[in-house]
């Protein structure tokens, strides 16, 4: 018998009732994150990797809210809790950290002072000892003479620095379970690849499962265990990240990892799929990427359901194309 | 024989004063001594262009790039150094020459709403720079719109609608019929593809490489990302905090860098073929532009630094033919 994982989410629907029609920004989204693993969130701008993050935060505001489904963490379902059950979750067992990194910090408090309250949120713990798992936990993302750093104000940080110690704050109560928003998307190269080792090393040493949202497959070829690849509010396909990225079976990840320049011929013209993402609003039924498919036909005026290709690699296709096995 | 360069920066700096604000100004009433600031973005830069070339410039943000592809443009005036339009200086030249020149190189931004006015329509957006200038004429005007947009992949049906109403990456296709309709001979493209999606990238610089051929356009290609400008460039420049510290062949650059610098970005930058990738992340933060580190400004962070790069600033010089990098290494006795 396999443990149960720390997470797992079960047809999950979030919607957002606007003015102009339903915004099904979540529609049926399932998918299972291990101790230790870290899962990759991938897909284009409004495909709802952001909501998906908010919705296993309590975090959707009206007029959007989860419609349907499960959020099942270390088996209990969290769906429809009460705000007093997330706030004891939030910042304690379940951590987020955003692409803006001010979204967690505040510009007025210094950093010891955030990082204290954040502890003592959630444990009764004295001031001095709260300070030294403040002190040591910067140290973890890698910050370079944390005495100092605790006594300075969040503006008085360079972009990078920034987000370490979000990602510190993140992990002050040691959570179970870190969902990342694009933290690294804002970054220069150099300090991107500083924050993606850290990360690596956390998972690795901490056993917290990770939830890695990004619009960047290289970002997910290095980092991520398995992948959830979304569009248009669906999780289109699954696996881990060599099955997906090596082995795509869906069209649109097919389309959108040929599209990488790397993965094409200096020079020449990039393989790319032809027209835009389509609206969330008011999404006509069957496949959403229909109109952009070359493998489309009558049957995919109806909406697929998700079906296994191999082991653990799931593909939401009417006419998925062959993978080799590795 | 070496051609003369399409287009030529030499020594070319860039100092911006940061003045004082008004609580540091209040502050020195009271004796604060606040001083202003200089950056120094550019410091010392030399490149040359060549006719259908295309070159990418690489760095991380705050190292110059924005500010080198302006001054390349003509949309703004070094503070020392010169800039050669097929080796003639254009400062020196007529005013009408001087137009003429500036015509013919054209700036693609990265945020093509921020770069078009929210209250003209396309078709004037597109229209206005070639009646003015006298490429059409007015009755021409409107089918002149239509083929160019036709040209980036736009359809003219949309001539008279507000940029509000395109995606991000229609507004893209925009800010380059704009760009195109002055028949320019170099592009430069700050940034162009950055804010768009993988699918819609893909898309404008499939629209970039068919130009180039089209119009046997010169392109200065500035990005962040590496893949990007591997794929499209056929030299590469690196710039790290207001220098230029690697010149090369695109194929050379990736196959072996030279500059450490290079090597530490080159290994930095996630791969898609790689899978549990050490990333090998090179220490430290990048320095501020008030206050670059003396000597070669990597020293700080360049695990090879030597007790002289912390005083004398390597200079660019050419290491195998066509090759330039800035680093002591290459000269160590
Ligand atoms: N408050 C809201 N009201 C209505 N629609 C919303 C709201 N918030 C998000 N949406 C819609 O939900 C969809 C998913 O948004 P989401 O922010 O999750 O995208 P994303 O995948 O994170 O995109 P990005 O890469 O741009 O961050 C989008 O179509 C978005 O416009
Ligand atoms: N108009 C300006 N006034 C003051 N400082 C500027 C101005 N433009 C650029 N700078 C500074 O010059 C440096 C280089 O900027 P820029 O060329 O925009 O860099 P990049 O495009 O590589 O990110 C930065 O430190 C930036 O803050
Ligand atoms: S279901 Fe049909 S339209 Fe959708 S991806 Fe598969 S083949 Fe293409
Ligand atoms: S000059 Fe010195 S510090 Fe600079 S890159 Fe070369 S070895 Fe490193
Ligand atoms: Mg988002
Ligand atoms: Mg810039």
């Amino acid at each position: 018998m396999t443990a149960a994982p720390t997470l797992a989410v079960e047809h999950l629907r979030t919607h957002f009732f606007t003015r102009a029609g339903v915004v099904k920004a979540v529609d049926d989204v399932s998918f299972t994150v291990n101790r230790g693993e870290v899962l990759g969130l991938v897909g284009e701008s409004g495909s709802g990797k952001s909501i998906t993050g908010f919705s296993l935060m309590g975090l959707v505001d009206p007029p959007g809210r989860i419609v349907d489904g499960r959020i099942l963490f270390q088996g209990q379902d969290l769906v429809g809790r009460s705000e007093a059950d997330w706030r004891r979750l939030r910042g304690n067992r379940i951590a987020m950290i955003f692409q803006d990194p001010m979204m967690t910090l505040n510009p007025v408090l210094r950093v010891d002072t955030q990082m204290i309250e954040t502890i003592q949120a959630h444990a009764d713990v004295d001031r001095q000892s709260a300070r030294e798992r403040a002190r040591a936990a910067l140290a973890q993302v890698g910050i370079a003479s944390p005495d100092e750093r605790l006594e300075a104000y969040p503006h008085q940080f360079s972009g990078g620095m920034r987000q370490r110690v979000a990602i510190a704050i993140a992990l002050l109560n040691k959570p179970d379970l870190l969902i990342a928003d694009e933290p690294t998307t804002a970054l220069d190269v150099t300090i991107q690849g500083q924050i993606l080792f850290e990360a690596r090393k956390l998972a690795r040493e901490t056993g917290m499962a990770m939830i890695w949202i990004t619009h960047d497959l290289a970002v997910v070829g290095g980092l991520a265990d398995r992948v959830c690849v979304m569009y248009a509010g669906r999780v289109v396909e699954t696996g881990s990240t060599t099955d997906v990225l090596d082995h795509p079976a869906h069209p649109y990840t097919d389309g959108l990892i040929g599209s990488v320049p790397s993965r094409n011929r200096r020079g020449q013209p990039l393989k790319q799929i032809p027209g835009m993402t389509p609206s969330l609003l008011d999404l006509p039924p069957g496949c959403a990427f229909r109109d952009r498919c070359g493998y489309a036909d009558s049957r995919c005026g109806v909406s697929p359901e998700t079906e296994d290709v191999g082991p653990g690699h799931g593909v939401r296709c009417h006419h998925p194309l062959a993978t080799v096995a590795a | 024989m070496t051609p003369v360069p399409m287009l030529e920066l030499r020594g070319v700096s860039k100092r911006f004063v940061k003045g004082l604000d008004l609580a540091q100004k209040m502050a020195n009433l009271l004796g604060a001594g606040e001083r202003e600031e200089v950056v120094h973005a550019l410091d010392h830069v030399s490149l040359a262009v060549n006719e259908r070339e295309v070159v990418g410039l690489v760095g991380e943000s705050g190292c110059g790039k924005s500010t080198l592809g302006r001054i390349a443009a003509g949309i703004m005036e070094p503070s020392d150094g010169t800039r050669l339009w097929l080796g003639q200086e254009v400062s020196g030249l007529p005013a009408a020459a001087a137009r003429r020149i500036e015509l013919k190189i054209q700036m693609i931004f990265q945020d093509p709403f921020a770069s078009l006015n929210p209250r003209m329509r396309v078709a004037d957006i597109i229209g206005e720079a070639p009646l003015a200038h006298g490429i059409v004429t007015r009755g021409e005007a409107s089918q002149y719109v239509a083929d160019t947009m036709r040209r980036v992949g736009l359809d003219p049906e949309f001539a008279r609608r507000y940029p509000h109403q395109f995606s991000g990456g229609q507004r893209q296709r925009i800010g380059i019929a704009r760009a195109l309709a002055v028949k320019p001979d170099f592009l430069i493209c700050d940034e162009s593809v950055a804010a768009l999606d993988v699918s819609i990238q893909a898309q404008i610089l499939n629209l970039f490489i068919r130009l180039r051929e089209e119009f046997a356009l010169t392109y200065l290609f500035i990005s962040h990302d590496l893949g990007v400008v591997e794929h499209l460039s056929d030299r590469v420049v690196i710039m790290y905090l207001g220098r230029i510290v690697e010149i090369a062949a695109t194929e050379e650059l990736f196959a072996k860098p030279n500059h450490p610098y290079t090597q530490a970005l080159l290994l930095g930058v996630p791969r898609l073929e790689a899978r549990n990738q050490d990333f090998a992340p090179v220490a430290g933060e990048i320095p501020s532009p008030l206050d670059p580190p003396p000597g070669c400004h990597f020293h700080p962070r360049c695990p090879h630094a030597m007790p002289k790069c912390r005083e004398i600033a390597p200079e660019l010089v050419e290491i195998a033919p066509g090759r330039m990098s800035a680093c002591h290494l290459n000269h160590a006795a």
